[in-house]
């Protein structure tokens, strides 16, 4: 079993972590890029589109995060999520809802006995610009709600500014306060602009004691690419080979139709394996995925094309 | 190559003095010392009577030209030179299979400095050369004019042609990569970089007829693009190439990148063209007959091939062909990305 | 710095629950016909003698179609129509020419798919290579040359350049169409005429493209396509009627043709095997570099003269990426070339497969250790598992001669030197890889490296702008790009 103990940890000096940090591969970009687009061609037909389908349902995390949200709407979410054919209960279950801190109560609720978890943004979601005193309590009002889950933002202006000390004690602080509850660490990778960014945070959350490691807030211009996707599995690949400890990786925002989430799938089952394949390793952060994933769905069931108006919309 | 910085002095070095080079041999044959001085290099090498009063001239012994030394022939051999009219003008060595062999070694061995030379030096140097082939100027036309029996004035024009197309090719040493590579717009995000580089050691059988424009036409375009050469002279005007020796030896030309053999192209054309370890071959002295084996033989190891314009006018502008007959494209790709 | 060591991951891959369903490319749309004949003069006729050969389909050993085979009198039917067809065709001004060009490129790009699974039928080489790489560099060749038709006095070789009169081109089977494109195109640009000779084993899509042809309305003998053996590629290159010789395939039949045309006055470009060194440094981009292997030795099944055959990777973490590359082989999925999921199709031949065995045995033999990735191969056709072969030296067959199979021979340095050492220590010099993070060294080796084309930080990219072809005895000689036209003009 790797030594942890040779990676730096709580204390290190901001120039440890940078040696470490640097010390990573180097990603080159178009190489990621290509192989990413490479396996985008991937046909998946018949059963196997079917596996992936339903996968990929079992494997959202539904989302809405916005100033409008109410209880009314975190409920119908709750509902669709729980049941999101009424008329087949075939269709899996989503993995969790994930709404801001003040509706987990209502969600929790709501999705009491689905076996539906509920998570949370948290941290000063999406900026992360609060104090660490505002984003734990921030963190520990979620928690106490019965928030299972927490997605919570890094500081990256703490990261750009090569302060990775900061950034790790802050995961690492959030991490505690989550308590029992799994932490989502979410890079903002359309912020972090360079994949060498991205793999030295994926690395410093990690360490700190993600989770799960996450793209994107869904509320910059970049989000989930299947490219920082890739670079997020790689990552998460190399961490379990080296710590002997998993990492589960989640996708969000931009994920909109069914051809895309099979294609993330593709890359999970071609770069880390079946191991992976399962919601408790990898998520889709998405709100608007879902029903044209149950249109598919029909269609691949009934061989004829469905429509919007023969799925709830909430 | 350790020393890449610009030659602004070129020539500082001592002469090496023709002859002296080898090491404190012995003289030529005693037959040759009874032969009659040549006066002045523009009076051709022609014997005089015997009565001609005055101290005995020394008389030039021709020698090979092979890693930067002034060696005989291995073979020990050497054959009689003749003017057009047939009369005695000197003994050149008869170089051998082995005398090509080392001419090779030495190539070899020199290419590595040459080609990593910058184009810079590279274009410096062969002006040097252009220096010193004006500096004897007078000693060239005189062969020429007994080599290919033209009037002193047209050897003069011959000689000033060959000055100049000399400097020509010494300035493009540092274009030709310019004219010849470049940028290409390939779909997608890669830099892509297309560059002409020196093909290697390059074996040239020099023009049968034109004993000294004719020879720095075939020669400075192999050097000028970062070649090394094996020279084989015209068999039967050896003697503005092996005095052409003398010039490169006193130009700071590295030693080895260029071997001049006297001889008999149908002997030495042979093993140079099989030679595993020569990249390609320039055919313009070879005659018609032996071209086509000669071919054969350079097809065992694909050498690049020159073959002559049978028509070639050696005073007319030179284009750039042969330039890009001893040249190879290296294309470099790399991703761009952040 | 404790680099974390990727360690095959944990998991079982065997009891993987997405499994793949077939996804087959329809072959109808290839729409073969029962049998072909030689196209010469604008027409489609049978062989003078009448003789037929078959062509395989890799993959399955069935016949696909009938195919004229090309004797003597077919060879001086086709040089006499290319000749006949030469003036009219040179004199053309070269707008002109360029709009026929144009057409082709554009009637290659209407009829990509079809021209795709026909090659992948015919070849073994997966779908997804022949409609994501072959095609789409087919047209764009074309429509790279159409345009210089008209622009060859700023070329760069001379202000009058003028056309050499009837090439005669010999392609092998590893991209038939592509390797067409790559000879057609610049002679047509340049006012050649063309007499071409496909492989033996790929003869469909080259008849295709003659339809294409005539579909352009290209003028009767301006290009000719003679099927046949090695025996209708001796014969053209040997015609007196040729002016011009170019031939893409071994270093042997390299040499043989070298020697063919040798003291008479055709031009010769060939461009042939290679033995590439793809290097890779301690600090390489490890995930974009085993990407990079991966494509570089079993793009098409390793049939490729320019594959990185030989890994040289610096022995600081030859483990490291030796063990990256195995748990990226386990992922190739062999098998059938119309499956749009195949990574790695049939070998071509089975002369070719016994080749691949043979020199795989013998690496075995001299000490070399061998991995493949459990797969299972079709029953039917021509198979070779992806094999990596560790412990190799340099003196092994296996680190000198090349393959031409999806065989990678992995030997190790120490230095940069020892790199450049050990990469150029070949008599061949077609291409080579260098993979680091560290630009200056990129520079350093790419100066250094014997190779007619250089892949840093990447490998196998292939673009019509950019010159390709060897050093030494890969050939000589450049297709592509501006320098491409050189071949086909008396520059």
């Amino acid at each position: 079993m790797p030594d942890t103990a040779t990676f730096p940890g709580p204390g290190a000096s901001n120039a440890a972590w940078r040696a470490f940090l640097h010390g990573l591969p180097g990603v080159d970009a178009v190489g990621l890029q290509e192989r990413a687009a490479r396996l985008g061609t991937r046909s998946i037909k018949e059963s196997a589109k079917g596996f992936a389908i339903d996968t990929a349902i079992s494997m959202i995390d539904l989302t809405t995060l916005e100033g409008a949200d109410t209880p009314g709407r975190v409920r119908a979410l709750c509902a669709k999520a729980a049941g999101p054919e009424p008329t087949d209960r075939s269709v899996p279950r989503a993995a969790a809802v994930c709404v801001y801190p003040d509706l987990v109560g209502t969600a929790v609720e709501a999705l009491r006995g689905t076996g539906v978890a509920v998570a949370s943004v948290a941290t000063a979601f999406p900026s992360g610009r609060a104090p660490l005193e505002a984003k734990l309590v921030d963190t520990r009002a979620a928690v106490a709600a019965g928030a299972a889950e927490i997605d919570m933002v890094i500081d990256r202006g703490a990261f750009l500014a090569g302060d990775y000390l900061a950034v790790f004690e802050e995961i690492a602080a959030i991490r505690e306060a989550c308590g029992d509850a799994h932490l989502k660490v979410i890079l903002e990778t359309g912020e972090l602009v360079t994949y060498d960014n991205i793999r030295r945070a994926c690395w410093l959350a990690m360490l700190a004691g993600a989770d799960f490691v996450k793209t994107s807030t869904g509320k910059v211009a970049v989000n989930a690419t299947p490219a920082n996707t890739l670079l997020l599995l790689l990552a998460v690949r190399d961490f379990l080979a080296a710590t002997g400890r998993q990492v589960g990786v989640k996708a969000a925002g931009g994920i909109r139709t069914s051809k895309d989430a099979v294609k993330y799938l593709v890359l999970v089952n071609e770069t880390v394996g079946p191991a992976w394949l399962t919601p408790r390793w990898f998520r889709l952060g998405a709100s608007s995925l879902l029903n044209d994933l149950l249109m598919q769905r029909h269609k691949l069931r009934t061989g004829s094309y469905s429509g919007p108006d023969y799925v709830t919309v909430d | 190559m350790p020393e890449t910085k610009p030659e602004t002095q070129p020539g500082t070095k001592p002469e090496t003095k023709p002859g002296t080079a080898r090491n404190g041999k012995a003289p030529g044959k005693a037959a040759r010392a009874a032969k009659p001085a040549r006066a002045a290099a523009g009076e051709a090498a022609a014997p005089a009577p015997a009565a001609v009063p005055g101290p005995l001239a020394v008389l030039k012994t021709y020698k090979l030209y092979l890693g930067g030394a002034f060696p005989r022939s291995e073979s020990g051999r050497t054959y009689a030179v003749t003017d057009h009219t047939g009369r005695w003008l000197a003994n050149a060595p008869l170089a051998s299979r082995k005398d090509a062999r080392d001419a090779v070694v030495a190539a070899r061995r020199a290419f590595p400095r040459w080609s990593g030379a910058t184009a810079y030096l590279r274009g410096q140097i062969l002006y040097r050369i252009a220096e010193m082939l004006q500096s004897r100027g007078e000693q060239f036309a005189a062969e020429v004019a007994a080599a290919e029996g033209v009037t002193t004035e047209e050897a003069a024009r011959l000689v000033a042609a060959t000055i100049d197309r000399w400097v020509w090719y010494a300035g493009w040493t540092d274009k030709i990569t310019q004219i010849g590579g470049g940028a290409n717009p390939v779909a997608g995000p890669y830099f892509n970089l297309s560059t002409p580089e020196p093909t290697g050691v390059v074996a040239v059988l020099a023009p049968r007829d034109s004993a000294l424009l004719g020879l720095v036409s075939v020669l400075a375009p192999v050097l000028a693009t970062g070649n090394t050469a094996v020279l084989v002279t015209s068999h039967p005007r050896p003697l503005p190439a092996l005095t052409l020796a003398e010039v490169l030896a006193t130009s700071d030309l590295p030693a080895g990148v260029v071997n001049i053999l006297s001889g008999d192209p149908a002997e030495l054309g042979p093993p140079l063209a099989a030679h595993q370890d020569v990249n390609a071959l320039d055919l313009t002295g070879a005659a018609p007959d032996e071209a086509r084996d000669l071919e054969v033989a350079a097809a065992h190891t694909l050498k690049r091939l020159h073959r002559p314009d049978p028509d070639e006018d050696w005073q007319a502008a030179p284009g750039l062909a042969r330039l890009r007959s001893f040249l190879e494209t290296k294309t470099v790709w790399h991703p761009k990305g952040i | 710095m404790p680099e974390p060591t990727p360690e095959p991951t944990p998991a079982p891959r065997a009891e993987n629950p997405f499994a793949y369903s077939p996804a087959p490319q329809s072959a109808s749309v290839a729409a073969l016909a029962p049998s072909y004949g030689l196209f010469i003069d604008g027409e489609f006729r049978p062989a003078a003698d009448g003789r037929v050969f078959k062509t395989v389909a890799p993959a399955s050993e069935e016949a696909l179609s009938e195919v004229a085979e090309a004797g003597q009198e077919d060879v001086a039917a086709a040089v006499a129509a290319a000749r006949a067809a030469f003036p009219a065709w040179s004199a053309l001004p070269g707008a002109e020419r360029a709009k026929y060009l144009f057409r082709i490129a554009r009637l290659i790009q209407e009829r990509s798919r079809e021209l795709a699974v026909l090659e992948s039928l015919d070849n073994g080489k997966p779908i997804r290579e022949s409609r994501d790489v072959d095609l789409p560099l087919v047209a764009a060749h074309f429509f790279y040359y159409a345009g210089w038709a008209d622009k060859l006095e700023h070329a760069g070789f001379g202000p009058r350049p003028r056309p050499l009169g009837v090439a005669g081109q010999v392609i092998p089977w590893n991209f038939p169409l592509l390797m067409l494109a790559w000879k057609v195109a610049p002679a047509l640009a340049c006012g050649n005429t063309v007499v071409l000779k496909p492989a033996e084993t790929t003869p469909l899509t080259a008849l295709r493209f003659a339809e294409i042809c005539v579909q352009a309305g290209l003028p009767r003998g301006v290009v000719n396509i003679l099927t046949g053996d090695g025996a209708a590629g001796a014969a053209l290159v040997a015609h007196p009627g040729v002016d011009k010789v170019a031939f893409t395939g071994s270093t042997a039949v390299g040499r043989e043709i070298a020697r063919t045309v040798a003291g008479s006055r055709k031009r010769l470009t060939l461009e042939l095997g290679g033995k590439a060194a793809n290097i890779v440094f301690e600090d390489a981009p490890v995930d974009q570099a085993v990407e990079g292997i991966v494509d570089g030795i079993f793009f098409n099944q390793g049939h490729v003269c320019c594959a990185g055959s030989r890994l040289l990777v610096q022995e600081s973490v030859a483990e490291e990426v030796v063990a990256a590359l195995k748990e990226r082989m386990r992922t190739l999925r062999v098998g059938d070339p119309l499956d749009k999921n195949t990574d790695i199709g049939a070998v071509n031949s089975a002369a070719q497969l016994a080749r691949i065995s043979e020199l795989a045995a013998a690496g075995e033999a001299e000490g070399a250790e061998r991995w493949s990735p459990p797969c299972e191969l079709p029953e039917t056709g021509w198979w070779f598992a992806p094999t990596l072969f560790t412990h190799v030296s340099q003196a092994h067959r296996i680190a000198r001669e090349e393959i031409f199979g999806p065989v990678l021979s992995v030997l190790t340095f120490r230095t940069p030197e020892e790199a450049v050492a050990k990469a150029n220590n070949t008599p061949y010099g077609l291409s080579a890889g260098i993979w680091t993070e560290k630009g200056s060294r990129i520079l350093w080796m790419a100066d250094r490296l014997r190779a007619g084309v250089v892949w840093a930080n990447t490998f196998n990219k292939f673009d019509p702008t950019s010159p390709f072809g060897g050093y030494q005895e890969s050939g000589y000689g450049r297709e592509g790009g501006r320098h491409g036209l050189e071949a086909y003009l008396n520059a």
